[in-house]
């Protein structure tokens, strides 16, 4: 288990804990609240984004604090998320307005 | 040993769990096939932020690398089902 540390190292960790739990719970209930997929793909990308560095920010002060060594190859996993979220979410939304143009083609096409 | 860090990290751990479920309904339900893949996305997400909490709650070093595998597995596999919708093809010839 864990070393006994600070109590301000405690209070900001379980801060940002609460924090990185708040967004990812927020991120989620956007998937199924949004009404259309334009809009519900904000949500996701957003939320998990933040709650992954608030995460990889409590890990970084608890190995400093216990440890007193700089553990920054964490901060890997939130730089990686900050670079691929955005190309999923672009790559996702044109296979959507080119799937909903098809669809309206072959909809036309079929009245004709 | 009761500090409000491990109270925290349960609570952590449970806000991930319900994000998973609530992603795992709309990946069931969801109208079209962008809608699953985008579920897909933020399961895979939620699955690593869990691992990272366990990380936290056992000590040990051995969830973040495969926090990190998992980071990147996942985006590969959801830009080739993107790439599938988009073209009808992953590697097009």
């Amino acid at each position: 288990m864990m070393e006994q540390m600070p109590l301000w190292a405690e209070i900001i960790v379980s801060l940002l804990l609460v924090i990185s739990g708040f967004f990812a719970l927020t991120g989620s209930l956007g998937l199924i609240r949004l009404r259309d997929f334009y809009s519900r793909i904000h949500a996701p990308t957003l939320g998990n984004t933040l709650s992954a560095f608030c995460l990889v920010l409590s890990t970084i002060i608890i190995s400093f604090v216990t440890k007193h060594s700089f553990a920054a190859h964490t901060l890997l996993i939130s730089f990686f998320l900050i670079l691929t979220s955005p190309i999923t979410a672009m790559l996702l939304m044109r296979a959507a307005i080119k799937r909903e143009l098809l669809r309206e083609l072959k909809k036309t096409s079929e009245q004709e | 040993m009761t500090s409000i860090v491990e109270y925290a990290l349960v609570f952590a751990l449970a806000c991930f769990v319900i994000g998973m479920g609530l992603a795992t309904y709309r990946l069931s339900t969801g109208p079209t096939m962008a809608d699953r893949v985008l579920a897909l996305d933020s399961m895979y997400v939620n699955g690593m932020l869990i691992l990272l909490t366990l990380g936290l709650q056992f000590a040990s070093p051995v969830y973040f690398d495969i926090a990190m595998l998992i980071c990147i597995f996942g985006f590969v596999g959801s830009v080739a089902m993107a790439k599938f919708l988009l073209r009808g093809e992953v590697i097009e010839p």
